[in-house]
């Protein structure tokens, strides 16, 4: 199978490493992990950034437009309303009309909440928005956003920050087997093993905060992050495959009707 | 005013830990205790007694760095800045430890901001940079009713991203009312937790209903406030006790107002009026034991420090769970744009750094200062 560009809402990426902007310990640390990584679509929340005076910002000062695709992301927001509105203001202050959905009410794990999630899904894309939305590692919700027309889906591998790895693995497998749009891992992968782990299944891409923000070397953590993806994605390519309940025999039994 | 409920889950909770019971878990922990609860996935209330206990003491270091290890994880090393507005010092209550208490014999000029003064007041903060308010009146509800205090909101939040307040509790009804200006958060200190101790140091006036103030905060969860703090006066009573408590009724909240964010404060009481001498009094050492232990106990809790602690002081409690700080503050209604210099003030602030500068100090220690963590497009 040949290495392809990773496409989402027509748009093309040769890295499939996504990069969260959060937890940084200061500007120089967030660039360092950022040009490491490779990535080109880094996300960024919209309650934490300073839309109107972006040159002050510790997280907007180092994103250049024309190198990123910055992804406003409505993290905080607990109702599809709110959400809405931050996508809104978003677009409306100039950044592409692309957002990652978070709908995470509970502040405390900050684990999407599927109604709200589709509700705001089917608004935003009816407004010409591209929406890429977090959600708990669920196929079925995962289906439905598909056919609201969402452009990616981005499953949990883990609570945010949690850095456990893929405890979802066995949703997740699902998801990606019937998905028709790219599947991102979001959350919860903190090591690059994890993130080699989830590209050897076949996700189409993964997205890496905290394992970076909180390495004691940012711009090797990211390396070592884009390296296993690429590391990843090249074994499920090679001939891994997806996993199956039921094992395919190499000595059938049935071989003598043959 | 609703009469308040002796009988809420909380008051139940409180109620299973009589001082007998938490002084045996105290005082009965030991080190193969201590080593438990540091070793938990999910701390129980008995392991929130160890770590708090004498027998954790020698345990100090390996407390610092689980506390260390947890909140960079949940928070990064990120530190959010906020700063109080003081609009009022009216106070018809009469906390025998509060410089605005009717009887503390202070001297200083009582005065409530108008709408204009706050206007003033914002625009010299919003010059600083900040983002995040808080916003303060005394037990006042005459001087500045709910409608005043509406206003307040509304005219903090054409300045500043995220607005919350800290004045006297209120019914349900009237935080649903400043939700909908534009709140943001609610601090609300119990300042004791011991009923006894509660009693005596609030004499009269509305403040003495416990239950009315203890269930406040669950009034403002339920209104909608999004941002919900909570602490007790350190010094008032036993430290231990006191944090013991707030750790369950912070657990508690969690799950009540499962919507809400909740954070702790720790305020020390260090210098009271002549007549209360303080009789709990907090070492360093102590104060830093109860948020080690608090933070390993409820590791997704925020943690603010004002500006009552020393600056020496607070740039080393910042690895240590800290997440918010305050900066540049002035306890006297008016104090930013010098409308009053001779205007009461609460309590003398400890550092007095300017906020640029305890900026530069949260970027010394290796943490990104965060001015805006919430944004006005949340709130129609």
């Amino acid at each position: 199978m040949p290495n392809e560009p990773l496409i989402i809402a027509g748009r093309r990426f040769r890295s499939r490493l996504m990069v969260g902007t959060g937890k940084f310990p200061s500007a120089a640390a967030l660039k360092a992990a950022l040009d490491a990584s490779g990535a080109e679509i880094v996300t960024v929340a919209l309650r934490r950034v300073d839309l109107g005076q972006p040159a002050g910002d510790s997280i907007l000062s180092v994103l250049d437009p024309k190198q990123y695709l910055i992804l406003p992301n409505t993290s905080g927001a607990r109702t599809a309303d709110e959400a809405v509105r931050l996508a809104k203001m978003a677009r409306a202050m100039g950044l592409p009309p692309w957002v990652k959905l978070e709908l995470t009410p509970e502040p405390k794990y900050l684990l999407p909440d599927p109604v709200e999630t589709l509700k705001a899904a089917e608004i935003l894309i009816k407004e010409g928005f591209v929406v890429l939305p977090y959600i708990q590692a669920d196929p079925v919700l995962a289906k439905r956003l598909e056919e609201l027309g969402t452009a990616t889906v981005m499953p949990l591998g883990a609570p945010i920050g949690s850095n456990r790895g893929l405890r979802t693995r066995d949703m997740i497998r699902i998801i990606i087997e019937q998905a028709t749009v790219p599947v991102v891992v979001d959350a919860g992968l903190g090591a690059p093993s994890h993130a080699a782990e989830a590209m050897e299944m076949g996700a189409d891409a993964v997205l890496v905060n905290t394992a970076l923000a909180d390495a004691q070397d940012h711009a090797a953590m990211a390396k070592a992050f884009a390296l296993a993806v690429t590391a990843g994605r090249l074994a499920y390519l090679a001939g891994l495959g997806p996993e199956r309940d039921a094992a395919e025999a190499s000595s059938p039994l049935t071989g003598f009707l043959e | 005013m609703k009469t308040s409920s002796k009988n809420s889950p909380f008051a139940k909770i409180l109620t299973a830990w009589p001082e007998a019971r938490l002084r045996e878990g105290i005082y009965r922990a030991g080190p193969g205790d201590v080593e438990r609860a540091l070793g938990r996935e999910l701390l129980h209330p008995e392991d929130l007694a160890a770590l708090l206990s004498p027998a954790a003491a020698p345990f100090l270091e390996d407390m610092a760095q689980a506390a260390h290890r947890l909140t960079r994880q949940h928070f990064g090393r990120t530190i959010g800045l906020y700063v109080p507005i003081y609009l009022s010092n009216i106070c018809t209550s009469d906390c025998t430890y509060c410089g605005f208490a009717v009887h503390s014999g202070s001297q200083g000029d009582r005065r409530t901001l108008t709408p204009a003064e706050i206007r003033s007041e914002c625009a010299v903060l919003a010059g600083q940079g900040f983002q995040s308010v808080l916003l303060l009146t005394g037990e006042a509800p005459k001087a500045a009713p709910v409608s005043y205090l509406a206003q307040a909101v509304a005219i903090a939040r054409e300045y500043f991203a995220s607005v919350a307040v800290e004045v006297y509790a209120l019914d349900e009804e009237d935080y649903r009312l400043l939700v909908g200006q534009g709140l943001e958060g609610v601090t609300l200190y119990m300042e004791t937790y011991d009923r006894e101790t509660y009693a005596r140091v609030h004499p009269r006036g509305r403040k003495r209903d416990f239950a009315y103030r203890l269930e406040g905060v669950v009034r403002a969860g339920r209104a909608g406030v999004r941002r919900l703090s909570l602490g007790a006066l350190l010094g008032l009573y036993h430290w231990w006790a006191d944090g013991f408590r707030l750790g369950l009724h912070a657990r508690h909240l969690q799950k009540e107002c499962w919507q809400s964010a909740i954070s702790l404060s720790f305020p020390r009481l260090r210098h009271a009026p002549h007549r209360h001498p303080v009789q709990y009094p907090l070492a360093d050492r102590e104060l830093v034991q109860l948020m080690l232990a608090l933070r390993i106990f409820l590791p997704e809790v925020g943690f603010n420090l004002s500006t009552r602690e020393s600056s020496r002081l607070r740039d080393r409690l910042i690895p240590l769970g800290v997440t918010m700080m305050s900066a540049g503050s002035s306890t006297r209604p008016g104090g930013y744009s010098h409308l009053d210099d001779g205007a009461l003030e609460q309590f003398e602030i400890e550092d007095g750094r300017s906020p640029a500068e305890v900026a530069a100090a949260i970027r010394r220690a290796g943490y990104d200062p965060v001015w805006k963590d919430f944004d006005r497009a949340f709130i129609e």
